[in-house]
C-alpha cells in the first residue's frame, strides 16, 4: 500500500552557506497493507523528515510516494492534506495533543478533516479501546504521560487509517509504559487492519518487530565534499 | 462542527483577551449606535414637537429664540407684546386659535407659564391628542391662584393635588427672589412627551399680576401660540409682521425654524459621527492586535491541526471566524451599552427640553452598525489569519531527527 521510489528531499542549509543539502534520498521502500515495519535510526538521521514526507506534511523534491495508488509527490498541498486526513494516522514522539481541548475533542479533531467527518460514537469507542473511556472530558494536562500517549494513539486510529506512522512513540515514556504503549499501538493497528511504520532508536522497541531496517541503509543522501565531488 | 469547536476552544483559551476585546467592540458599537440614534431621534422629536401650533408671535427678535422660548420653554424671552397686539392676532380671520403665554417666574428652576384654559381644552398637542388631567385633579380656574403641573415636573418635585408652592422671580432659580403668592396644585397633566411636561402652568393673569412684576405690563403677554386656518395664511402674516412691520416677530413655520437649527449644528453631528467611526476602527484594530499577539502562542495548535489534515484555508477561516465571533459578541453586548447610554442621554434631553426620545425605536443603523462592526472585525482577523495560513507544520511541531 506504500511504495516509495527515488525519493529526494533537500533543505537550504545555513551551514552550507544557504546551499541546498540532501537530507533524504531513499531509492526504494515499500510496505504491504496491514504490515508492521520498524526503522532504526539515530537522532538527526532524517527519520522524522522521512515520515513527514510520507504524511505529506513536507513536499518532496523528487521521486514517488504512492499510497494506495496516489502519488503524494505529484499532488498539491491541499490534496496531500486530504489524503493525510483520510488515510494516515500520525503518532508523534511528543504526542502533540491540543492542550485546550478535551480528550474526546482531540480524538474528534483527528476525524474532522477526513471524508467520513465526525463520528462521536466512534471517537468514544476508540477511547474506550485504549482504556480512557472514563477520561473523555479531561484535558491532556490532567492526564499522565502514558495516558496522553494513549490519547495520541486513539486520535491516530479514530479515522480508520490505512497507514499509521509512529515517530519514536515511546521516546517520552518509561520502559514499562513504553512497552504497554507499543503493544497497544500494534494491537490497535492489527485490529484496524492498518499498516504500521514506526521509527525508533530504542532496541527494546525494535526487537518487538520482525521486520526492522536501518534507516542509514535506506537513506543515502549525497554529500558535497570540500573537493566538490559528490559521494553517497 | 469542526470550525465552531476550534473557534470556541480558541476563545476559551484566550478568554481574558477575548473579553477585553469584545468589551471594546461593545463600547464602539454602542457609541456608534447612540450617536446615530440621538441625532435621528432628537431631530425627529424636535421637529415633531410643534405642540400643535403653526406659528408663534412675539417681540421683535430671533425667530429661533422665539420658538425655543415659547414652544420648548428654553432660552430667555425677547420681550413682551401688548394686549392690543394679542387681541389683533386673535381676531385675524386667518387665525384659528391664539393662545397667549406669559413667562417670568420659576419654581425651583422649573418654569411657571401663565396661559389660558383653551390651551388644554381646545388644542391638540399632537394630531388627535389633547392634554388631559390625571385622575383626581382638575384644570386651574380663571384667575385663581391655582396651578397644573406638567407630569415631569410633578414627578421630579413630588408635587400632587393639594400641594402649594410660592413662585420665584425670573427664569433661573434664585432663593432670594421668592414671591409672596401661594399657588395650589389642582391637577397634574398626563404625560405628553412634549416640553409641556416640564412646566408649571398657571392662569395668564397669575404671571401678569404677580407681586413685583411691572404693573405697566400687567396686560402684556410674552408670546402667542398660533394655529392657522390654512398654511398659506402663514406667509401672509409673515409678510405683515416681519417685512412690513418692525415691532413684532412672526415665527413660521415652527418645524422649518427647528430644522434650520439642526442644519446649523450639523457640523457637530458630523464630528460625533467621525469620532464614532474612529472608535469603531480602533476597536477593529484591537481585534487584529489581540489575535495577532496570540499567534505565537497558538502556532503549535495550528500546526497540529494542519498535521491532522486541516487545510491551510481551514485554519485561515478559523482565525477569521474567531475575529468575527469576537465582533459578534461585542456587537451583541453593544446593544446593552447602546440602551444604557441612550437612556442616559434621553434622560438628559428630557430633563433639559421635555422632549422624549424613544429609546426602543427601530432604525436601520441598529443592524447596519453591528453588522458593519462584525465585518470590520472579520477584516481585522485577516492579518493574523494570513500568519496562521503560513505556519510551517513540520518546523513547528518537532525537531527533525
Amino acid at each position: 500500500m506504500l511504495v516509495i521510489t527515488d525519493l529526494l528531499k533537500r533543505f537550504a542549509s545555513p551551514e552550507a552557506g544557504g546551499e541546498s543539502v540532501e537530507i533524504v534520498r531513499v531509492p526504494a521502500f515499500s510496505l504491504e497493507a496491514g504490515a508492521h515495519a520498524a526503522l532504526r535510526g539515530e537522532s538527526g538521521s532524517g527519520k522524522t523528515t522521512f515520515l513527514n514526507l510520507i504524511a505529506g506534511i513536507l513536499a518532496a523534491d523528487e521521486g514517488k510516494i504512492v499510497i494506495d495508488g496516489d502519488d503524494m509527490v505529484a499532488l498539491g498541498e491541499s490534496a496531500r492534506d486530504r489524503i493525510r486526513a483520510a488515510r494516515i494516522g500520525y503518532i508523534f514522539q511528543t504526542f502533540n495533543l491540543l492542550q485546550g481541548y478535551t480528550v474526546l475533542e482531540n480524538v474528534i479533531l483527528g476525524m474532522s478533516f477526513g471524508p467520513g467527518g465526525v463520528d462521536r460514537a466512534r471517537a468514544r469507542a476508540v477511547l474506550e479501546r485504549v482504556g480512557l473511556g472514563h477520561r473523555l472530558d479531561h484535558f491532556p494536562r490532567q492526564l499522565s504521560t502514558g495516558q496522553q500517549q494513549r490519547v495520541a494513539v486513539a486520535r491516530a486510529l479514530a479515522n480508520r487509517p490505512r497507514l499509521v506512522l509512529a515517530d519514536e512513540p515511546t521516546g517520552n515514556l518509561d520502559r514499562a509504559h513504553g512497552r504497554d504503549a507499543l503493544a497497544l499501538i500494534r494491537e490497535a493497528c492489527r485490529e484496524a487492519g492498518a499498516a504500521l511504520l514506526l521509527v525508533s532508536h530504542d532496541p527494546e522497541v525494535l526487537k518487538q518487530f520482525d521486520h526492522v531496517r536501518d534507516f542509514a541503509d535506506l537513506n543515502r543522501p549525497r554529500v558535497r565534499t570540500e573537493a566538490g565531488t559528490v559521494r553517497s | 462542527m469542526t470550525l465552531p469547536l476550534i473557534v470556541y476552544r480558541s476563545l476559551r483559551q484566550h478568554a481574558l483577551s477575548t473579553l477585553v476585546t469584545a468589551g471594546s467592540i461593545a463600547l464602539a458599537t454602542g457609541l456608534l449606535m447612540v450617536v446615530w440614534m440621538v441625532k435621528v431621534q432628537s431631530q425627529k422629536a424636535f421637529l415633531e414637537t410643534s405642540t400643535g401650533f403653526d406659528a408663534v408671535l412675539g417681540a421683535r427678535g430671533s425667530k429661533l429664540q422665539l420658538v425655543l422660548n415659547s414652544i420648548f420653554h428654553l432660552e430667555a424671552s425677547a420681550g413682551n407684546l401688548s394686549a392690543a397686539d394679542y387681541a389683533q392676532i386673535k381676531r385675524h380671520p386667518a387665525v384659528k386659535s391664539a393662545i397667549p403665554l406669559a413667562l417670568g417666574d420659576n419654581y425651583l428652576g422649573y418654569r411657571i407659564v401663565g396661559t389660558v384654559e383653551e390651551l388644554f381644552t381646545q388644542v391638540d398637542y399632537s394630531p388627535g391628542r389633547k392634554h388631559a388631567i390625571q385622575p383626581g385633579g382638575r384644570l386651574f380656574a380663571g384667575s385663581a391662584r391655582e396651578a397644573v403641573a406638567g407630569s415631569f415636573v410633578a414627578k421630579k418635585l413630588g408635587l400632587k393635588v393639594g400641594d402649594t408652592f410660592r413662585p420665584y422671580h425670573g427664569l433661573v432659580f434664585d432663593p432670594a427672589t421668592q414671591h409672596e403668592e401661594v399657588y395650589t396644585i389642582t391637577g397634574v397633566l398626563a404625560p405628553t412627551s412634549t416640553p409641556a411636561d416640564k412646566v408649571l402652568w398657571i392662569p395668564l393673569a397669575g404671571i401678569q399680576t404677580m407681586q413685583g412684576h411691572d404693573p405697566k405690563a400687567a396686560t402684556d403677554v410674552s408670546a402667542v401660540l398660533i394655529q392657522l386656518r390654512a398654511p398659506t395664511a402663514g406667509f401672509m402674516l409673515d409678510l405683515m409682521y416681519n417685512r412690513q412691520g418692525n415691532r413684532l416677530t412672526f415665527a413660521y413655520p415652527v418645524a422649518a425654524i427647528i430644522a434650520d437649527l439642526f442644519g446649523k449644528i450639523g457640523w457637530f453631528d458630523r464630528v460625533l459621527a467621525l469620532v464614532a467611526y474612529l472608535v469603531a476602527l480602533v476597536a477593529a484594530g484591537s481585534v487584529l492586535s489581540s489575535i495577532y499577539a496570540s499567534m505565537s502562542a497558538r502556532r503549535r495548535d495550528l500546526a497540529i491541526l494542519r498535521a491532522l489534515g486541516a487545510r491551510r484555508r481551514t485554519v485561515f477561516g478559523a482565525v477569521v471566524a474567531e475575529a468575527a465571533v469576537i465582533g459578534l459578541i461585542g456587537a451583541a453586548a453593544g446593544f446593552a451599552v447602546y440602551l444604557g447610554l441612550l437612556a442616559a442621554v434621553a434622560g438628559v434631553i428630557r430633563a433639559q427640553t421635555g422632549v422624549a426620545i424613544d429609546v426602543f425605536a427601530g432604525h436601520a443603523v441598529l443592524w447596519i452598525g453591528p453588522a458593519g462592526m462584525v465585518a470590520l472585525c472579520a477584516l481585522g482577523g485577516i492579518v493574523p489569519a494570513i500568519k496562521a495560513y503560513r505556519v510551517p507544520v513540520a518546523e513547528t511541531l518537532a525537531p527533525t531527527s
